[in-house]
């Protein structure tokens, strides 16, 4: 009885503390957003008293509607010749929506809030998690476990009290997208999977809005400006998506902080250029960037195509039916990429994790073949594991015969148990047809049976 | 006829993770030019080790890849009848979705 009233103690107190801690953060948010009323109300006052003091000839209205706390903050963009208080003035009226707030949206949430866009507008629905700090440095180990969104608008609130940030916690659908990007003049894309970058940029099409658009995988990264100014749109250039296969996620193939970042940083740039009306955007012409041989290659893309779907001559998408458009059947891959969670092996061809714990600990002679990559089995493995990649499994299985002679059972892990299905049916047809795989792979491993055992 | 063909995005990883190859392709014979068409058959016959569906669909690229001729989107010269010539630059690129 005792122990269970301590336990609910210490459940009271968590959510109480947790309770404190929201109307903290809701006090903090609202003084920020009184103090930058103020600010804006105290430098209006005092630009009217100094046009009403000076004599009409004196000529104080500069031709612009800077304040001195606008003049001191953003002085040394005011001091470019090629930017100056045009830019400036462009840009504080303008309005930005940058969808994602992780490895891309980061550096370009930070540099458009510090540079004064009028009007700054994220979208995300995902929470930090430990494993996004790496890149996604808009967020702090604090938000950890809280929404990417309030942390973005958080950080951007520190830097930049005096411009409009608007908060969108939800996924962008179809069902939300055209009503959201309809209140922005530029949409950043920094979302990281193929239905996303197709709706987004149909939904720019639409609704007749520029769109920079950036990626970034392993130490590559790339980026475009689309729907400018006659320019193509993503869909004149990839009108068939590609192949699931060929999509590629920074959570399976492993993505080097900075280079985001650096995709990122241009495409803030980019919509600070749209913005301001300033200089030459990368319409009509795309980025490369590979980070390992430090080169940027610009090359010059296709035009709009006439025959484009959604922005050629004849068009067969509207709004109406942009609302009920499949993005997912069309490109074969989930809007929010969750792993895949194939069942590949009948019941029979499998155990769980906690099964397998009871195999060594009943010391029954088996093998455990590990068919990840070498370099994910470099990270972390299970002791007394052999690591044979799956692509390695059949040429080198000639090679393990006389490791596999003679033992109970074979059993095959991976990282998540989609791999080792593929290794099982491998094995299977090779004839090895005592071989299992370990359902939800080295995950399950560690969720269910090892809670200090990595995972990545 | 000598060419540089680089492979980013990924695609590397179906040619022995190499970019840059430089290579040097005759032309198919009772043929007087050397066309995109004859380099794709080349390139995957010489140089794509791994998954050749990966790099391609039918006698083009799959979706999702493109191609470059001297930094230019080969739409802008004639996709697989464009013309190579001696020291050209093409550059197979696949497309990015991860931010």
């Amino acid at each position: 009885m005792e122990s269970n009233g301590g336990v609910d103690e210490s459940t009271r107190l968590l959510r109480e503390l947790q309770s404190l801690k929201d109307s903290k953060r809701d006090i903090e948010a609202r003084i920020s957003v009184i103090e930058a009323q103020l600010q804006q109300s105290q430098s209006n006052q005092l630009l009217d008293k100094k046009a009403s003091s000076d004599c009409p000839n004196c000529v104080s209205d500069s031709g612009h509607d800077l304040t001195p706390d606008m003049i001191y903050r953003y002085s040394r963009q005011l001091l470019l010749p090629s930017f100056g208080v045009k830019g400036q003035s462009n840009l504080l009226k303008s309005s930005i929506l940058v969808i994602g707030a992780g490895g891309l949206g980061s550096p370009a949430l930070l540099y458009l809030a510090a540079c004064g866009v009028g009007r700054l507008g994220m979208v995300d629905h995902d929470v930090v998690e430990l494993n996004n700090l790496h890149r996604q440095i808009i967020h702090g180990e604090a938000y950890i476990g809280r929404s990417k969104v309030e942390s973005a608008a958080a950080a951007c609130r520190s830097i930049n009290s005096t411009i409009e940030i608007i908060e969108h916690k939800e996924a962008l659908r179809t069902s939300n997208a055209l009503e959201i990007v309809s209140k922005y003049d530029i949409v950043i894309d920094a979302t990281d999977n193929a239905p996303s970058r197709y709706m987004i940029s149909d939904c720019c099409v639409l609704l007749g809005k520029p769109l920079v658009s950036g990626a970034a995988l392993g130490l590559e990264g790339q980026l475009a400006v689309y729907n400018y100014n006659g320019g193509p749109c993503y869909r004149c250039l990839f009108p068939t998506p590609p192949p699931t296969t060929a999509c590629q996620r920074c959570s399976d193939s492993g993505v080097l902080g900075v280079v985001p970042g650096v995709i990122g940083c241009l495409q803030a740039l980019e919509a600070i250029k749209l913005a301001s009306l300033v200089g030459e955007p990368l319409s009509g012409r795309m980025l490369l960037f590979d980070a390992l041989s430090a080169r940027i290659r610009i090359v010059k893309i296709r035009g709009r195509s006439s025959q484009c779907e959604v922005c050629g001559e004849n068009p067969t998408l509207t709004q109406q039916n942009f609302q009920h458009f499949d993005y997912e059947n069309f490109t074969q891959s989930p809007l929010s990429p969750a792993p895949l969670k194939l069942k590949l092996l009948p019941e029979g061809s499998r155990i769980t994790s906690k099964e397998y714990e009871k195999v060594v600990k009943n010391g029954n002679t088996h093998v455990l073949i590990d068919v990840r990559p070498s370099h994910h089995y470099k990270i972390v493995s299970l002791p007394n594991s052999m690591n044979v990649p799956l692509a390695n499994l059949e040429e080198k299985l000639p090679e393990m015969e006389s490791v596999l002679k003679g033992v109970e059972s074979v059993y095959v892990v991976c990282r998540r148990g989609n791999d080792s299905q593929r290794a099982v049916n491998v094995l299977h047809k090779m004839g090895v047809f005592n071989a299992k795989d370990i359902v939800g792979g080295l995950e399950s491993w560690a969720r269910d049976v090892d809670h200090r055992f990595p995972t990545y | 006829m000598q060419l540089t063909l680089e492979f980013g995005g990924g695609l590397e990883l179906l040619c022995d993770s190499v970019k840059i190859h430089s290579v040097d392709v005759d032309l198919p014979s009772e043929e007087k030019q050397l066309t995109m068409k004859h380099l794709l058959a080349w390139v995957r016959s010489n140089l794509i080790k791994e998954r050749p569906e990966m790099f391609m669909k039918g006698d083009t690229v799959r979706p999702g890849v493109l191609v470059l001729v001297n930094d230019c989107d080969w739409e802008l010269s004639g996709q697989l009848d464009t013309t190579l010539e001696n020291k050209d630059v093409i550059v197979f690129i696949s497309t990015l979705h991860g931010g």
